[in-house]
């Protein structure tokens, strides 16, 4: 069975068992093939229970949690439309309208929004990974999204972390605190927007981003200033 | 007559010529020892310099190494790690230093007492190393207390931090016991003070790096 | 006054105290400078008397920020970020870091190649778990000679990995679609003399250590981790096994060519600290058996795939989980990428983080010396960690 297979299964099955909420299939373009189901928010607790339960799946263990941070963005599109043309004013009555295929570019905007992704295995059937995906409104206030900790316990500091560096409010985790940063730490490192504080120090450096930073650090001075000369 | 006038004065004896090294090496050589109470001193303390038992990263695995029977640091006197910092000489800064770990490696270096010596050993505790552009790491432990010792590697071999020992010894040798250039536990009034123990702040510590030892490099850019 | 006992996690006995003349609970703070905390682990222990009632580890002393250096660098650049993961075992590192990006890409690899992965990943158990004896036994307060033993021998498989990548530690040797030096034979000789003598080493230091009655006491029913709780708390490696589950990803998965070669797996009867230091201790004795077959078996040809680009390696859009059984546990690296020549997304399973996840539940009703030595036998690596 390919990995596409196995997931059209898995999706038709979760579908039959959850019909209001059922999960959409998000494919993997790359080699791997390791594709992933969308899960949505307010039926994750349920679906993620009947993985770990159900006697052919037996999802016992949650391997891996992390989260992405998909900023806006706006991206340019290339549609094709086909546009009906009335006929010409002078073309013999009775013409049909000519149908012609036009190629438009549309900028469109993807709102931001955060993603947990779960991997999970079966170490009964040894078999996986099925990999779950929540995701939140945005990226501001709509940030909480239900914890998968009562399920699986691998997922406590995983979790955790998610919340320290993303900034994903898990409801229902039984100890949500910053992992890794300190406690009166203001601010979410990994999401890609994150401003570094600046405790900038002169280094030679082939990154163009640092040099950026040398730039603004160290202003050319005006000429004829009576600073020494430069090393 | 004055008898004290017809004698004549004694002549001064002569003030004792400071004795060269070279020259007190060969008393040494003949079987007459002949020292200072600086040399004696500093001789006694440069041969038992016990680091404290402390490893933040990869570092502290070589710095173990460093105490095993292969490289055996115990030839050098080094061998008693203490765990309490009450009871160490020396401060071997073995690895990255994050944002988070600082103001406890401040802490720990305020509770030794003096005469201490601080090895930043590892590009990590010199200025963050690879890790250099991380959020979390600070940039060079000297941005909080002084450093005696700079100790290049990634990580550095045992070898390495023996040389640096070495070296460390060698400086505690030839530290004056008097004078201004004195460790300060013997100027009198003068104590080390204590370095800037960092706060977590919302974004940074605060302050980022304590100004009165470390400033930024001053570069003038022409282009 | 005594604050009510707080609701115990995994079952484990709390006894409510109702005794007047009993004290108050008592805070304990170990770490993160602390001896035997492996680095700059901290953890809060709750004791009522000297059992510990609760405790909560504290992390991020060492978190240097890897993954996000992992998103701003190339492909490539992080090949020597991931030997300071778990810096004792920088080989099996690479090795999880190179098959994620070949699955992320579509990477073959050459023959020769998994031979020679095969081979520094079963040194590199050797390594981690003759070390891990080593401090484990410096843990139980048995000071310097197991370690020293542990040590003479970590520092003869280290002069291999010297003579091969140019570094002790920091080997940064695998890439993507195979390794970046061929080994010479002599280098292969040496290999298989290290691999001859250390039966001895192992046997010597068991004779020393693994009857001692001392050390029977300190760790036999202490910290037991049970089966079910193991498995769905995440636990891997050999603290999953020596709870007598048997998963092996190098039989579960049979990554690279681990399929060709025959080892047993041993499991633990009691998932407790014992079966935890025997399981190791077998372990390693099937790595020696892996060692033989793949210096008997191995090909010529080339140690890299000759199509393998290295320089602007640009994988198509796509996501990969890439996971391999290191010494430690299942170390895995999740990446994202966008077409771009870094990661979008780069992320680490740290095997040394979740198995922490069951610390609190080993260490409830034991004493604060127990949980230094249950601490040591998780095996954990602060740099992998906290990352």
């Amino acid at each position: 069975m390919t990995a596409m297979e196995a997931i059209e299964q898995l999706h038709a099955r979760l579908s039959a068992r959850f019909p209001d909420a059922a999960p959409t299939v998000v494919l993997n373009p790359g080699p791997a093939a390791q594709h992933s189901l969308l899960v949505p928010a307010t039926q994750a607790r349920a679906i993620a229970e009947f993985l770990r339960d159900d006697p052919e799946l037996q999802l016992d263990t949650c391997s891996n949690v992390t989260g992405i941070d998909w900023p806006e963005r706006e991206v340019t599109e290339t549609v094709r439309r086909t546009v009906t043309e009335p006929p010409a004013a002078d073309a013999p009555p009775g013409t049909a309208p000519a149908a012609k295929v036009v190629e438009e570019k549309v900028r469109r905007v993807v709102p931001g929004h955060l993603e947990v992704v779960y991997h999970l295995y079966s170490v009964a059937r040894g078999h996986g990974p099925v990999i779950l995906r929540l995701r939140t409104g945005d990226r501001g206030e709509k940030v909480a999204l239900p914890s998968l900790t009562p399920v699986w316990r691998a997922c406590e500091f995983q979790e955790r972390e998610v919340f320290d560096l993303f900034g994903v409010v898990f409801t229902g985790h039984p100890d949500l605190r910053r992992l890794l940063m300190w406690d009166e730490f203001r601010n979410h490192p990994m999401r890609k927007d994150y401003v570094e504080p600046d405790d900038y120090e002169w280094e030679p450096t082939p990154h163009d981003r640092i040099l950026a930073q040398a730039r603004r650090h160290y202003p050319v001075p005006p000429t004829g200033s009576g600073e020494p000369a430069p090393r | 007559m004055n008898p004290a006038a017809q004698t004549p004065e004694p002549a001064p004896a002569p003030a004792a010529p400071a004795i060269s090294d070279a020259e007190r090496a060969e008393l040494r050589r003949q079987g007459i020892l002949l020292t200072s109470i600086e040399e004696l001193y500093n001789w006694g303390r440069s041969n038992s310099v016990w680091p404290l038992q402390f490893g933040l990263a990869c570092c502290a695995i070589e710095m173990i190494a460093a105490s095993m029977a292969r490289f055996d640091i115990a030839r050098f006197g080094s061998e008693v790690f203490r765990p309490s910092p009450r009871q160490a000489d020396l401060l071997i800064v073995s690895g990255t230093v994050t944002k988070k770990m600082a103001p406890q490696v401040v802490r720990l270096w305020n509770q030794m007492p003096e005469p201490k010596y601080c090895i930043a050993m590892g590009a990590c505790a010199i200025s963050g190393g690879p890790f250099k552009q991380g959020y979390n790491v600070l940039k060079g432990i000297d941005r909080y207390i002084p450093v005696d010792l700079y100790l290049p590697g990634c990580p550095p071999r045992p070898e390495a931090l023996l040389h640096g020992l070495m070296e460390l010894q060698a400086k505690i040798r030839t530290q004056p016991l008097t004078g201004p250039a004195a460790p300060a536990h013997l100027r009198p009034g003068a104590d080390g003070g204590e370095c800037v123990i960092p706060d977590f702040g919302p974004h940074d510590l605060e302050p980022p790096h304590d100004p009165a030892r470390w400033q930024p490099p001053r570069l003038i850019r022409t282009e | 006054m005594n604050p009510a006992a707080p609701p115990s996690r995994a079952g484990a006995s709390v006894r409510a105290v109702q005794d007047p003349f009993h004290g108050d609970l008592l805070e304990v703070s170990m770490g993160p400078h602390h001896p035997s905390t492996h680095g700059v682990f901290r953890m809060i222990a709750t004791l009522d008397g000297e059992r510990i009632v609760r405790l909560k580890p504290v992390f991020g002393y060492l978190h240097r920020n890897h993954e996000k250096l992992g998103e701003s660098t190339s492909y490539l650049a992080s090949m020597p970020y991931t030997d300071r993961l778990d810096y004792l075992n920088s080989m099996t590192n690479n090795w999880a870091y190179a098959l994620a990006v070949e699955k992320l890409a579509g990477q073959a690899v050459p023959e020769r190649a998994e031979h020679v992965r095969i081979l520094l990943a079963e040194l590199t158990r050797l390594l981690n778990h003759t070390c891990l004896a080593g401090f484990l036994l410096q843990d139980t307060g048995c000071s310097g000679t197991p370690l020293m033993y542990a040590f003479r021998e970590r520092e003869a498989i280290l002069d291999l990995f010297e003579a091969l990548s140019g570094s002790r530690m920091m080997c940064n040797f695998q890439r993507f679609g195979g390794c970046r030096v061929d080994p010479s034979p002599a280098w292969m000789e040496a290999v298989s003399a290290l691999v001859g003598r250390y039966d001895r080493f192992l046997d010597e230091y068991e004779e020393l250590i693994t009857g001692n009655e001392i050390l029977l006491a300190r760790t036999q029913g202490v910290g037991v981790l049970p089966a079910a709780l193991a498995i769905n708390a995440g636990i891997t490696g050999p603290m999953l096994r020596a709870s007598g589950v048997n998963h092996d990803l190098r039989r579960v998965d049979g990554y690279g060519l681990y399929p060709r070669f025959p080892f047993r797996i041993p499991l633990g009867d009691h998932g407790d600290t014992y079966d935890r230091y025997m399981v190791r201790m077998l372990e390693m004795r099937e790595s020696l058996g892996i060692l033989r077959a793949v210096l008997r078996d191995l090909p010529g040809g080339p140690i890299i795939d000759p199509k393998a680009k290295l320089r602007g390696f640009r994988p198509k859009p796509g996501e990969a989980y890439g996971r391999i059984e290191g010494p430690k546990g299942e170390i895995g690296f999740y990446l994202v990428s966008d077409g771009g020549p870094n990661p979008y997304r780069y992320r680490v399973r740290p095997p040394s983080l979740i198995n922490l996840t069951v610390l609190e539940d080993l260490c409830l009703g034991h004493t604060v010396a127990d949980a230094v030595i249950i601490l040591g036998s998780i095996d954990i690596v602060l740099g992998e960690v906290d990352r």
